[in-house]
């Protein structure tokens, strides 16, 4: 196997488990670890399709920097009112579309499931994660990560990222 | 049980006390369909701003049924007097096919895929496939029988009125001018966001809520919730009972604005004091979350006192049956409610913003869209809490009803927000058309 290949694939490990990592304190609901994953000026942003393929601005959520991640997790745990619910992150393996120095942009399809207490599984948000992803002293982390949904309608309220 | 004896069923006088089958009874919600709906009501389709070309069109729905909003030619002749916007219901004339399935595009006309039929821009039959009937030899076979005429066979067309860039279409003949049916008392406040103004989308939210469609009407004509399950509103000033505020509504109590100004926000034991949303501490990492910018078109002449002025932050409109006007600061949007059945609703977000915005004012009204919306860090738990009102609803339980009285039993307009009044307003407007 060439050096090139086992860097190739040594990257494709290193995302799909970045991902992993992910998936798990949201799913764990750790939210405090969550703006963890982005670059102090990152930016996370959920849209729905028919939105970003138009090219209209409009997002479900736009969050432009770690802080704004921060008030968001406060939102979560101490401001909106919601019923309680899980999610459950599946996750396809990453397509690496480019590598530009530290700077690495991927994309993947997810599929998140909610299970409200005494409730059937439904699923909930369907779509793709647009990522830009930098390698930082402290292993990878997202410059921007856009979930760009599918989901023509979200199921009454969206109170977690996803 | 049928629908006009479970209405006699509201026995109490007054509208304070919405019965709980009001929410779930089925055969009721089919007759608010008819009567409400279909009945002699100015329905909101779109913006004219979303079909801005020729051709140009949108599916939307007036009740359950599903329309096409579509700008069609205006001969130059008519141009002072056609605003050229057609709505139509998406259903051919031949076999009931729905027939446009994409939510939006350009068309030079519509054509039903099943067995072709072709409409026009504005829903008139242009023609059919073998009308004539196929010739074989001497012989004509088939083709539609004698008499058949064009004419009497397009598209169903509804009314069409458009007033500042917002488009209402109805069903009946028997509606009223729309100036008259939104009345004087709430169309300064339209004129106010809307009238002049050349509006820019900026995109769409679509939330699928739990449970009737009336309790979202309710939930923006109650301004006693919004300090009390709102951690952001009571705690940044930006709705909460200390303010000065004023409840409008026109001369049959079924639309209504609430009008109020911010304050700075903080302790004040009057409206905090026990308030557990209120969270003297907090703080926001990131401020620009509610980086607001005053406008100048805030600030109008009073329409009840002349010679004075008013600048509202806050105005929220909602015009009966199904459309919400939202200003908070610099966030504006309309938000229509699609009903689904008597437990179900589609609740269809449009921002705009004005063309002449510069990129930081368009900026600062995308950000502060983080506030609304299915995941909005105020406009979530309205959702949420309308999934467990039609919950606590379909308990069931003949006689029990919600108890509306905050400010009174009455249904007068106030200066102040500490009031259930819009509400009672609506319901007592909702009975009349309601009662056979």
């Amino acid at each position: 196997m060439s050096s090139a290949t086992l860097e190739r694939l040594m990257l494709q490990f290193e995302i799909d488990q970045l991902n992993a990592a992910y998936a798990a304190v949201l799913d764990e609901k750790r939210f405090d670890a969550w703006p963890e994953f982005f670059l102090e000026d990152g930016r996370y942003t959920v849209q729905a399709r028919e939105n970003f393929d138009r090219g209209l601005p409009l997002a479900l959520m736009d969050l432009e920097s770690r802080g704004m991640m921060k008030d968001r997790v406060y939102g979560i745990t101490q401001t909106i009112y919601h019923g309680p619910y899980y999610m459950r992150h599946v996750i396809a393996p990453a397509q690496i579309l480019s590598v530009d120095g530290d700077v690495i942009t991927a994309q993947a399809n997810y599929a998140v499931f909610r299970t409200k207490p005494a409730g059937v599984s439904e699923v909930y948000n369907v779509g793709r994660y647009a990522d830009e992803i930098v390698r930082t002293g402290e292993g990878l982390k997202f410059r921007r990560r856009l979930c760009v949904y599918d989901s023509e309608m979200i199921l009454n309220s969206l109170i977690y990222p996803v | 049980m049928m629908a006009d004896q479970s209405l006699s069923r509201w026995s109490e006088p007054g509208s304070s006390r919405v019965p709980f089958w009001a929410y779930t009874d089925a055969q009721l919600y089919q007759r608010e369909l008819e009567k409400i709906f279909y009945g002699p009501h100015w329905c909101y389709v779109g913006l004219e701003v979303e079909i801005p070309n020729l051709g140009d069109f949108k599916l939307s729905h007036v009740g359950e049924r599903q329309v096409v909003m579509v700008r069609d030619r205006v001969a130059p002749k008519d141009r002072g007097t056609d605003h050229g916007i057609r709505v139509v219901e998406n259903r051919c004339a031949h076999r009931g096919v729905r027939f446009c399935q994409n939510g939006q595009g350009n068309a030079r006309s519509f054509v039903c895929p099943y067995h072709q039929w072709t409409y026009k821009l504005n829903g008139d039959l242009a023609g059919l496939p073998f009308k004539d009937g196929v010739k074989e030899g001497d012989c004509i076979n088939g083709g539609m029988p004698e008499g058949f005429d064009l004419k009497d066979h397009g598209l169903t067309k509804l009314r069409v009125a458009v007033l500042h860039g917002l488009v209402f279409a109805t069903f009946s003949e028997a509606t009223e001018p729309l100036e008259d049916y939104l009345g004087p008392n709430v169309m300064p406040w339209l004129d106010r966001i809307f009238k002049g103004r050349q509006l820019t989308l900026l995109g769409y939210n679509r939330q699928r809520i739990p449970g009737n469609w009336k309790l979202m009407m309710e939930n923006i004509k109650d301004p006693y919730h919004p300090g009390l399950l709102h951690t952001w509103f009571v705690t940044f000033g930006l709705w909460r009972a200390d303010q000065k505020s004023r409840m409008v509504m026109d001369e049959h109590g079924r639309h209504a604005v609430m009008i109020s100004r911010r304050n700075e926000g903080g302790q004040n034991a009057a409206v905090t004091e026990g308030v557990t949303s209120f969270k003297a501490n907090m703080a926001l990492h990131d401020d620009r979350l509610l980086d607001v910018a005053p406008e100048a078109w805030w600030k109008v002449d009073d329409p009840s006192n002349p010679g004075t002025d008013i600048t509202p932050t806050v105005t929220m409109i909602t015009l009966f049956p199904s459309l919400i006007i939202q200003q908070q600061v610099n966030s504006l949007s309309t938000r229509h409610i699609v009903p689904r059945g008597e437990g179900e609703f589609d609740f269809v977000w449009t921002h705009f913003g004005f063309s002449d915005d510069t990129p930081e004012m368009t900026r600062r009204r995308l950000r502060q869209a983080n506030l609304f919306g299915p995941a909005g860090f105020v406009s979530a738990d309205d959702g949420e809490v309308i999934e467990f009102s039609q919950d606590g609803f379909r308990q069931g339980g003949e006689g029990r009803s919600t108890l509306c009285e905050l400010g009174g039993t009455g249904t007068e307009a106030t200066e102040h927000m500490v009031t259930e009044t819009l509400i009672r307003s609506m319901y007592g407007y909702w009975k009349k058309v309601m009662t056979p």
